[in-house]
């Protein structure tokens, strides 16, 4: 892959103690990804704020660090999601609470919203930090979808770019897809037969989109393939906590209504707990 | 898949040994079909049409394998209020009902809803059913028999009737009594003595025997009338011919009233709890190791419910005293409870004449014996042992059951429940933001075949469904590791279920490993006890987790010293290069050897600090070696991740050994003495061990899986690796 998926990557500030553990992350990135930054900042413009983000940014002038700072007033959530429509922002960065509360899952936190309206890629960062800690294993969805082929290319692209050692691809299969109930003994052997049949099929699947990327990507990594049955959307935010991966990389959703919130599915349950860090592709 | 066996012939050749099995469970099966009907004041054939009905639909639709169906203990509660309140004729139309709902519920596969009740609820409501028969069949069976509203008073005037009973002046009630009082007491000592010519005939058999001999003797032998008031004999056993005549009419005109519709809920709710309590507890017992079809089992059920109502029967369930009889008996499959209903139809038509020589208190002896069974003190004992709180549950069910009714006892049982599960862990939020959430992963590892199964937020009644779903969809012969810890609260039900699966998987070949519970705390020390997670650990912890216990009985076998106690000096652990990133918090469980050479032990330890903080566990296994050897790292090619800190180092590749270096990671400084170190004997030890992550400080070796607790099955074999490895390197 010649291309480069994010050449300028989005990311909404605030002077909070943990400004400068965003601002650190979203720099390296730029950095790793050679594209350029845009700093949204939502409040009126002044010079001090200016120099609060120069000293902080000053560390990444040795790499040459391309960035913009963007003021604009007005409600968070549409500031952010014009901004990164105009500057046609590729990847936006957001700090996000691990768990939300009961009301503000049904409201919807800032961060949640745009990751919900947003359409750019999203990367939601749970635990921002100064000090750079490698990302070393990556897990990606390998649902059965078209943007999936795309997901995980993005996925190696990525991981080359953070030099993880280890990508874990999670196949997540709906049970019903397994055509028979277990009931005892005999349906129990036939389903378990299913299973191995629907495993071996979703991992050839898989092989084939792996060897569509570029060597230079997957060399020297530990791929994995792991076939989950269980309720999709779910299953691969527990198991990316589980294998404590540091990055989970889902392909975005394709609707979302209020009644995907009442009735979580896909994204929403990983929006809910963010297991890591997780990035939604668009 | 195993090749097709000739079941026609296996068939034909277990059908003696069923056949008599079949014979034995009918041997109870008539005089409990006869008491429990009688109990529930429907005519005492109603208990044994349900029984035939039963054993013919059930054995020829069922699923499960070697359960006898007929009248259930738990119904005579429900069928009571069904008959004072809406009469014999509704009754019928009510269990009729019932049956097309509980039909329903597995064709819907709604057999996992009995999994939605915390076991403290149900026991405290079998209890009240209990105390609901003892209370009123023991004034029978003391001859003396009263009519009062409330179940409670029954109870409290059990000792006026005792009383009355020793100042009998009629000759008539005093046999009576005498009858009601010998019964009981071969019902209590019959298990007690161990003769296999009495143990032939079950006791109620034996009670039905002496009572008919006794009778006859009057008739014959003295030639008088029988001794014991008419009044206090089974009347009406009709004969064949009559009950085949007088089918019951049912009655659907009262279908639509609240109390017919609460009725039917009852009789489906019962005896669908009834049933499926019984079929997992069968299944246990199973010497075949089979797996019942829980929801063929209630479609049939319902079939022969809706064919026993109309043929003037009671409902149908699977009975758990019969069935394990009649396993007992050797039974091997459904036939015997085929054959149960047979022998049932053939002592109807043959001795019809004959039991109505059957004294009542006689009959209800054995019903208060099953009574008191259901409500011992025991139950109540274990409650406590398994906490207080479990009490609480228990009386309420039992006292509302008792007061009101079995819907409001058992739902205000569950209400009670979850109150107290928001009141141990402080919190509403943990179970109403979590309830809704599929909490459960389950995946098989593919380095070891073995499935990992990890909870997440809480477990408890109210999703123990999502757990069951997955653990019913591993065969019981394979390995499984549940995974607890970042479960923040179980509670007893889910222990005592896991405590059924551990027990399933053992007898069966299976490992079934519960982790990541050693961090939990307990009000007791019962292994049902629910646990919670502690914010901050408790020093002195009540309880061992069974995980503990295991380690402890593994200490004694293979002769080593067993800590559960938390140390905090760990400074053995940090010249390894694992740890130069980590912080160890504590190590704890620790095995070790007694010269102290080879310890084992979990440990908690965490990478990164403040907000990147994690936590792990694992365990791992420490090996001293008095020879001094060089700094090397080895693991699998590919995990590179775990030592990170060792960036710069390349992979040292062993000479002559391809496969070796394919397959391991070797890192380390000094390159000359590594490869001296890795010789043949070495090198091949590793070939062919399985993989482990392998580390020495110069001094000593460090061992260990996976960045997880070991499950008890994993720190045996990691103990032998670590051994083994120690005679290999320590030989020369």
């Amino acid at each position: 892959m010649s291309i480069k998926p994010f050449k300028s990557i989005g990311i909404g500030i605030a002077f909070s103690p943990n400004l400068k553990a965003n601002l650190y992350e979203a720099a390296r990135l730029s950095v790793f990804f050679q594209s350029k930054l845009f700093l949204i900042h939502v409040g009126e413009f002044s010079e001090d704020k200016i120099k609060a983000l120069k000293v902080i940014l000053n560390a990444f002038k040795k790499d040459h660090l391309d960035y913009e700072v963007v003021f604009k007033t007005g409600d968070p959530v549409e500031v952010i999601l014009s901004t990164s429509k105009e500057k046609s922002i590729d990847l936006l960065i957001l700090g996000a609470v691990q768990r939300e509360r009961l009301l503000k899952y049904y409201v919807g936190s800032i961060a949640r919203k745009i990751t919900r309206q947003a359409a750019c890629s999203v990367l939601l960062l749970i635990k921002p930090s100064v000090d750079r800690i490698t990302c070393q294993h990556i897990v990606v969805n390998g649902l059965k979808h078209p943007k999936t082929e795309e997901t995980i290319k993005a996925a190696f692209y990525v991981s080359h770019k953070l030099n993880s050692e280890k990508i874990t691809i999670v196949e997540e299969i709906k049970e019903d897809q397994v055509s028979v109930k277990v009931e005892d003994d005999k349906s129990l052997r036939r389903a378990n037969i299913i299973k191995e049949r629907i495993k071996l099929r979703e991992n050839s699947r898989i092989k084939e989109i792996i060897s569509h990327i570029p060597e230079e990507h997957t060399k020297g990594k530990t791929i994995k393939l792991q076939p989950i049955f269980g309720k999709k959307g779910y299953s691969i935010g527990h198991y990316a906590q589980v294998s404590r991966a540091d990055l989970l990389v889902m392909n975005a959703p394709s609707k979302m209504t209020f009644w995907d919130r009442l009735f979580p599915h896909d994204i929403e349950h990983i929006l809910t707990e963010l297991p890591t860090d997780v990035l939604i592709l668009q | 898949m195993s090749p097709r066996k000739n079941n026609i012939q296996d068939f034909l050749k277990a059908l003696p040994k069923n056949m008599f099995s079949g014979f034995v469970v009918s041997l109870i099966a008539l005089p409990l079909g006869l008491g429990l009907a009688m109990a529930s004041e429907a005519p005492p054939i109603s208990g044994v049409i349900a029984a035939v009905v039963g054993g013919i639909v059930v054995s020829i639709l069922g699923g499960s394998h070697v359960t006898i169906s007929g009248p259930g203990n738990g119904l005579v509660g429900v069928l009571l209020v069904a008959i004072s309140t809406l009469g014999l004729e509704s009754t019928y139309v009510a269990i009729i009902c019932s049956g097309i709902l509980l039909l329903m519920l597995g064709f819907f596969r709604m057999g996992a809803l009995a999994d939605f009740f915390p076991s403290s609820a149900i026991q405290g409501m079998l209890a009240a059913i209990g105390l609901i028969i003892l209370g009123k069949q023991f004034h029978i069976m003391l001859a003396h028999k009263i009519n009062r509203e409330d179940t409670v008073d029954y109870l409290i005037e059990i000792p006026y009737t005792i009383n009355d009973a020793l100042h009998y002046g009629n000759k008539g009630l005093i046999f009576a009594a005498l009858a009601g009082i010998i019964s009981l007491t071969i019902m209590i000592f019959y298990s007690k003595i161990r003769n296999k010519y009495l143990q032939l005939i079950p006791a109620p058999m034996w009670i039905v025997i002496l009572s008919i001999g006794f009778s006859y003797y009057f008739e014959i032998g003295l030639h008088e009338t029988n001794p014991i008031s008419k009044e206090y004999m089974i009347s009406g056993i009709p004969t064949i011919q009559a009950i085949i005549a007088d089918l019951p009419r049912p009655d659907f005109s009262g279908i639509l009233s609240f109390s017919f519709l609460g009725s039917v809920l009852a009789l489906t709710l019962i005896s669908g709890i009834e049933s499926l309590l019984s079929i997992k507890a069968v299944d246990k017992l199973d010497p075949e190791k089979r797996r019942s079809n829980v929801n063929k089992d209630l479609k049939a059920l319902g079939i022969a419910t809706i064919g026993s109502g109309f043929l003037g029967g009671l409902n149908v369930v699977t009975v758990i005293a019969r069935s394990s009889v009649n396993v007992n008996q050797g039974a091997s499959n459904r036939s015997s409870n085929f054959f149960h209903a047979l022998f049932l139809v053939l002592f109807i038509v043959f001795f019809s004449t004959q039991l109505t020589r059957i004294p009542l208190p006689a009959l209800m002896a054995i019903l208060v014996y099953t009574g008191y069974k259901l409500a011992s003190p025991k139950v109540v004992t274990k409650m406590f042992s398994i906490g207080k709180e479990q009490l609480i549950i228990f009386f309420v069910t039992l006292i509302l059951t008792l007061k009101i009714g079995l819907i409001t006892g058992i739902i205000s049982g569950v209400i009670t429940t979850f109150i107290i599960h928001i009141i141990v862990n402080k919190s509403a939020g943990l179970f109403l933001r979590n309830v809704l959430k599929p909490n459960v992963l389950m995946f098989k590892e593919e380095e070891n075949g073995s499935y990992y199964v990890s909870v997440k937020h809480f477990c408890s009644f109210l999703n123990y469904f999502r757990l069951k779903k997955h653990l019913d969809a591993v065969p019981e012969d394979e390995d499984v590791i549940v995974d607890f810890s970042m479960c923040e609260f179980v509670d007893d039900t889910i222990m005592e279920n896991i405590n059924n699966y551990q027990e399933l998987f053992s007898k069966r070949g299976g490992h079934f490993d519960v982790i990541g519970l050693d961090m939990h705390d307990t009000d007791s020390k019962h292994p049902f006890a629910s646990r919670r997670l502690l914010p901050v650990p408790k020093i002195i912890k009540n309880s061992l987790t069974r995980r503990q216990t295991s380690m402890e009985v593994l200490a004694k076998d293979y002769d080593l010293n067993y800590s559960a106690e938390k140390k905090k000096d760990v400074s053995f652990l940090n010249n390894f290069s694992f740890f130069r990133t980590k912080q160890i918090n504590h190590i704890y469980n620790e095995l070790s050897q007694i010269d102290e050479t080879i310890k084992l032990f979990d440990i908690e330890f965490s990478e990164g600090e403040f907000i990147a903080k994690e936590v792990v566990r694992s365990t791992m296994l420490h090996i001293n070696l008095n020879i001094s050897l060089p700094e090397f790292t080895l693991d699998r090619e590919g995990f590179l991740e775990k030592v990170s800190a060792f960036a710069g180092f390349k992979d040292i590749p062993i000479e002559n050994h391809e496969d070796f270096s394919k397959r391991f990671y070797l890192m380390g400084e000094n390159v000359a003495e590594i490869s001296k170190f890795f010789d043949d004997d070495v090198t091949h030890f590793f070939e062919s061990n399985p993989y482990y992550h392998v580390e020495s400080n110069e001094r000593a070796l460090l061992i260990f899986g996976k960045e997880r607790l070991a499950s008890v099955k994993e720190i045996k074999a990691l103990f032998d690796f670590g051994k083994r490895l120690k005679n290999v390197i320590t030989k020369g």
